[in-house]
């Protein structure tokens, strides 16, 4: 019964979509006020029915209601209650649901949070949001229904891909959908201002908190995945390049270059078509990753059940978007303008530059990862292998990175070359300096290492450098420390996330350049020696966990003769599927992981006797998903800034009200 | 004249900049594209010396063994019209059995035995890679061919 409640509610909720889709736009273009009203109880009437069919089917998980095939496929009664919770979102048809679900939830926090904006300008909004909503609703009913029954139901069901169960998955998906859906936000503000005309500084100045919104959710959706890759694998990788890690970190870096080309139209008003294009770039990205990952088109760790219907709607769908937005786009934009003009060396030229740098890079990811799909529908098979994207995406990213030092120092309008230089010369020498020097301290000196760490010297020396000049600037006589607390929220959050891009580069860098790695047989008592620490094997035991039998090697590591710690990695069988599992064992610290992982008994008959280990000494591979966090965290500071809390209709955009001429 | 010539120079370097970037992109691209080849191809001679490639197949049953040192494996990848023997450094995935579709990235090495760098995991029980599955569908449909050209010349 409840699961056909979930249905019906799911086809109510296609219905209001239609209406929140049709009439808030065609109000607006008619001048028909009742029609426009029509878009906020839409928008809470779909959010109270998508959460209500999303809770009908996570009690068909934590119920056991094998008698719906989604439940069937992806759960089983042995299963514990959070992973048959998360196990809703483990499967292609919960998390179209789970998308759908956060759409709704987006949409109802736009309805709420944007009572200052013009009533016509929140209804478009929504109305685009309400299209984008059918059309995910659509694709659910027709191709990919959760609530589809048998009957009679089976005993049991599947179990939950034992790579799922995990407290990673638990987070990763909604994490990465709030992203993705996030960006249909943006999309939607700048399909509602296209319409209008209205593209000026206070469209980009409502539209910014929820792009950075997105962003940060995709950001910190990223790390987790790429986290949890890395402990559950059992590789000790962090970054494949995969077919669907791309999917997503195409739609980030577009992202990113949106949240910059924001800033400056809200500041300058400059870059109004480049900041449309962004956010429809950066919505038909995220609708191309779940045209990847749902149609099963590209070979991938991800790949679900294929079904080449999905395809072809998905396929359809993002021809549409894509489509009509482009068109909107061509017919609209010339009304647009160019908007503020600026000089060859400026900061609006160096945020250009990092923009098109950041579209390159992404267009280089998209051929790299479309390649194999164009080859096979020439009739071969290749693939492209992982040093493509390495040299290509490290390549481009040089000076993108380099320009995060120069930026914040450039004057709006017009910045002086002889003057950065002046400036900058210090921190230059320095970083790169200490960047040679450095790695001489340490095991090995190479060109790579001392070009990534220069890199991260770079941006935190200029960081640092930016902040004091700042400061003295605007204290006008007060203590240094309380002036530096009491900067905005957009300079603080700015560093903070560039800052994190500098420790990014230090985990990538250092774990690139020492880290060790040793595939070894062991038996109980022999020891191995990697990174300065001896990892003793005393042997493997058994155990049973809730849904799976356990394998648990005992790891006893000791540093230069003195008691560290014991390790624990497990070889799982699980129950179910049969399926086995490797649990890797990780000692994580500050400035490195000491990281084990059971491979397979040498003999397949004797469990007790010798065992295929490997072994992974990995420095500063922490500061990878550190250095993400510190990003999310600038976004978050700086979405935090005073000014978006000041009533939009009270404020008169001046640059130079909002921001010194020159932030130095 | 000085606006021209700026901004004549500025298209100068722009196109300079992305020629050198199409470049440095199209190089990456063609030395690091991976084919695929069945067993049967590189049998035939079709897959290059020297330059990696993907073979694919299922692993035949009862092929795998044991280096000495315990981490090196040998095993046959088949698509059951032709073998191809592997070997590999390291510590195969979870669901690398006897019987079940294998994708392995390599280099053909000396005795046409092939060197694998990487064997890949599929991380789903019943999930066949494409290009294993592809490999052993058209070596059944060579043989079907094959079997219908005989009885008609019976």
């Amino acid at each position: 019964m409840i699961p056909e409640l979930g249905q019906f509610a799911l086809i109510l909720a296609l219905a209001v979509a239609l209406v929140q889709g049709a009439l808030p736009l065609a109000g607006v273009q008619r001048g028909n006020a009742a029609w426009i009203a029509l878009a906020w109880p839409a928008v809470r009437a779909q959010a109270f029915l998508l959460t209500f069919s999303f809770c009908c089917l996570t009690w068909a998980f934590i119920d056991n209601d094998f008698s719906v095939v989604y439940t069937a496929s992806h759960s089983n009664s042995q299963l514990p209650l959070p992973y048959r919770i998360a196990a809703v979102w483990g499967g292609h048809e919960g998390s179209l649901l789970l998308w759908a679900l956060l759409l709704s939830w987006w949409s109802f926090a736009v309805s709420l949070f944007s009572r200052q904006l013009p009533e016509t300008m929140t209804a478009r909004v929504l109305g685009i949001l309400g299209l984008v909503s059918v059309g995910f609703l659509v694709f659910i009913l027709m191709t990919s229904n959760p609530f589809e029954r048998q009957l009679p139901g089976l005993p049991e069901g599947n179990d939950l891909n034992p790579l799922l169960q995990d407290p990673g998955l638990v987070i990763h998906p909604p994490l990465l959908y709030m992203g993705y859906v996030g960006f249909s936000i943006a999309y939607a503000f700048a399909i509602a201002a296209l319409l209008s005309g209205q593209l000026d500084a206070a469209w980009a100045r409502w539209s910014r908190p929820w792009t950075m919104v997105a962003w940060i959710f995709l950001t910190l959706g990223i790390a987790m995945g790429s986290w949890w890759a890395y402990y559950e694998l059992g590789w000790g990788g962090w970054w494949f390049w995969d077919p669907v890690e791309n999917a997503s970190f195409m739609p980030w870096l577009i992202g990113t270059a949106l949240i910059h080309s924001l800033a400056v139209t809200e500041k300058r008003g400059s870059f109004k078509n480049w900041t449309v294009m962004l956010a429809i770039g950066a919505f038909s990205l995220s609708l191309l990753g779940t045209f990847l990952v749902r149609s099963g088109v590209l070979t991938s760790v991800h790949a679900f059940a294929t079904d080449p219907k999905r395809g072809v709607y998905i396929l359809a769908f993002l021809v549409a978007v894509i489509g009509s937005s482009l068109l909107l786009f061509a017919w609209r934009a010339p009304k647009v303008g160019l908007g503020g003009r600026f000089a060859l060396l400026s900061r609006e030229s160096l945020l250009l530059t990092n923009n098109v740098m950041l579209a390159v890079v992404c267009a280089t990811v998209l051929i790299g990862t479309l390649s194999p799909l164009i080859a096979s529908a020439l009739g071969k098979k290749l693939s492209v292998g992982a040093p493509y994207f390495n040299t290509v995406f490290g390549a481009l990213m040089v000076p993108v990175v380099f320009l995060i030092g120069v930026g914040p120092f450039a004057r709006w309008k017009e910045a002086s070359l002889a003057g950065l230089a002046r400036l900058l010369r210090w921190p230059f020498f320095v970083a790169v300096l200490a960047a040679i020097l450095l790695p001489l301290s340490l095991d090995h000196w190479s060109p790579l290492i001392a070009l990534g760490l220069a890199l991260a010297f770079w941006i935190a020396l200029t960081a640092t450098l930016n902040f004091i000049a700042r400061v003295r600037a605007t204290r006008a006589g007060r203590p240094f420390l309380s002036t530096l607390f009491k900067q905005p929220g957009a300079f603080w959050g700015m560093h903070l996330a560039h800052l994190g891009i500098a420790v990014f580069i230090v985990g990538v860098t250092m774990v690139k350049g020492y880290e060790t790695e040793k595939d070894v047989k062991m038996g109980p008592g022999d020891t191995v020696e990697v990174g300065g620490y001896q990892f003793g094997f005393l042997g493997v035991r058994e155990t049973n966990g809730p849904n799976y039998l356990a394998l648990i090697g005992d790891v006893e590591v000791t540093k230069n003769g003195k008691p560290y710690r014991r390790m624990t990695p497990e070889k799982r069988i699980y129950n179910a599927s049969g399926m086995p599992m490797t649990e890797t064992a990780i000692d994580s610290g500050f400035l490195r992981d000491l990281y084990i992982s059971l491979g397979e008994p040498i003999d397949r008959e004797n469990l007790n006797g010798e065992w295929a280990v490997r072994v992974y000494h990995k420095p500063f591979v922490g500061w990878i998903w550190i250095g993400c966090l510190l990003m999310a965290l600038g976004g978050l500071v700086s979405i935090c800034d005073r000014r978006y809390r000041v009533r939009a209709n009270a404020v008169v955009i001046t640059p130079s009200a909002t921001q010194p001429a020159q932030s130095a | 004249m000085k606006a021209r010539h700026q901004r004549i120079a500025l298209m100068v370097g722009g196109l300079a900049v992305l020629g050198i970037i199409i470049a440095l992109v199209l190089n990456a691209l063609t030395s690091n594209i991976v084919f695929f080849f069945s067993p049967t191809d590189v049998v035939e001679g079709k897959a290059p010396q020297g330059r990696a490639f993907r073979i694919g197949g299922m692993v035949k049953e009862g092929s795998l063994q044991r280096g000495a040192d315990g981490i090196t494996v040998h095993f046959v990848v088949t698509d059951t019209e032709h073998d191809m023997p592997v070997t590999y450094k390291g510590i195969l995935p979870d669901l690398f059995r006897e019987g079940k579709g294998v994708v392995a990235q390599g280099k053909l090495g000396e005795d046409s035995l092939f060197v694998a760098n990487e064997v890949l995991a599929k991380h789903d029980e019943n999930y066949m890679p494409p290009e294993a599955a592809k490999a052993v569908d058209e070596a059944h449909a060579r043989a079907a061919r094959n079997r219908t050209a005989e009885t008609l010349q019976q």
